[in-house]
């Protein structure tokens, strides 16, 4: 695992161990190829405006609860994931909106919600049985955020 | 060392270890008092600041009431609390000897209200039944919890630990996730606790309100946008006793005081 990647990888179910042991074995030694999306279908252009209104809304986005990023006007940003600074220089707009959509392809320990997957949670609450978090068009929105954000 | 052996003399360790990577040491195990601002410490160290107390002071009048006549008081089969009642608490989940029953603390003043005075179960959540959880704690103060392991509970340690790793809801997170890998980070700017049970029932400021573990456990549940089990459900209890047997001889500090 890269250090980009982030999060803790503790507890890792020995079945995946194994899986991941006999990968390493096999595999020469150099990194995995990113995941990329290609763009959603969306009804309208992105819009990274409303993208950098998702991202820091603590209710919709809920990104700002574990990131932090060059937002001096927030308070209260998390720590249990890297910063979105640089995001836009570190992945190409594929590699952010794959990430998004499920950040598991990317880790299977991962903390980040799938943004993008209505499907294979445990006891989804009633509430958001069968949505998922961000529509296709939010989606391509802080995908179009994030890219802005270079350093 | 190449990287690719480090990686596989580490995951070779991970393959052989008999315990989680992620579990916690003794030596390490911090209480939410513990990780909590000096002001609430204070609150709760002050009896007369803790707003907790008016409830032990409201379970140890229920505590002494007769419910109704020719029908015993809490006090008249196990007579004073703070004798008969010392460590209980901390003992609790446990099974009942003659149906084996596993009871969580409310489940068994639930259990003698019905079975033993007669009269109707005071609800979960209920001011009565917090009052009464408040002062049977209470006279638990400062004692260890018990191992659930060592009274044999086992099989619901089992399942509660399962349950503890099951990422759950829309967020698709488990417990282990944050209380047992990111203890101590900020979510949002509030620290994230290890999640060790010693303080329930007790006041949080976020309710202000006096409340139980399940309380909380719903609130978690709701906050990954999960389904909560519904209140005294038996997956509950397993976890809670999967909790109490990870915090196995940590000090209780019930009734407590937290953000």
């Amino acid at each position: 695992m890269t250090g980009r990647t982030g999060h803790a990888g503790n507890g890792r179910p020995r079945g995946l161990a194994i899986a991941a042991f006999l990968a390493v074995l096999a595999m020469p030694a150099r990194a995995q190829p990113v995941p990329e999306a290609a763009p959603l279908p969306v009804s309208r252009p992105a819009d990274p405006e409303n993208g950098r209104r998702i991202v820091m809304d603590r209710r919709k986005g809920l990104c700002l609860l574990c990131h932090s990023g060059p937002f001096p006007e927030m308070r209260f940003q998390g720590d249990l994931a890297p910063s979105l600074a640089g995001a836009g220089s570190r992945w190409t707009p594929a590699q952010l909106r794959a990430r998004l959509i499920d950040s598991r392809l990317f880790n299977g320990e991962t903390i980040m919600p799938p943004y993008f997957r209505a499907e294979g949670q445990t006891r989804m609450a009633r509430a958001f049985a069968g949505r998922t978090i961000l529509t296709a068009e939010e989606i391509e929105d802080v995908t179009a955020f994030l890219a802005t954000l270079r350093e | 060392m190449t990287r690719r052996a480090a990686l596989a003399l580490a995951l070779g360790c991970l393959l052989l270890g008999p315990a989680p990577a992620d579990e916690i040491h003794a030596s390490q195990r911090l209480s939410g008092y513990d990780m909590m601002g000096a002001e609430a410490q204070a609150m709760q160290r002050d009896d007369f600041a803790n707003p907790a107390m008016l409830a032990v002071k409201e379970g140890e009048g229920l505590w002494n009431a007769v419910p109704g006549q020719g029908r015993p008081s809490c006090q008249s089969c196990h007579g004073n609390a703070a004798a008969s009642m010392k460590g209980v608490a901390a003992r609790y989940p446990a099974r009942e000897a003659s149906t084996g029953r596993v009871l969580d603390l409310p489940g068994q003043i639930q259990t003698c209200q019905s079975e033993r005075q007669g009269i109707a179960p005071a609800a979960r959540e209920s001011a009565a039944l917090l009052a009464l959880e408040a002062f049977l704690a209470m006279q638990s103060r400062g004692a260890p919890l018990a191992s659930p392991r060592a009274r044999g509970l086992d099989d619901a340690v089992s399942r509660g630990e399962a349950l503890y790793r099951q990422r759950f809801g829309q967020l698709d997170l488990s417990c282990a996730q944050c209380h047992s890998q990111n203890w101590g980070r900020s979510l949002g700017g509030t620290r994230i606790p290890q999640a060790h049970p010693t303080g329930y029932p007790l006041f949080r400021m976020e309710w202000q309100a006096i409340g139980s573990l399940q309380r909380r456990f719903r609130n978690c549940m709701t906050g990954i946008r999960a389904e909560p089990f519904p209140p005294g459900a038996a997956e509950w209890i397993d976890l809670e006793i999967y909790l109490k047997e990870r915090a196995a001889g940590m000090a209780m500090d019930a009734p407590a005081v937290r953000p």
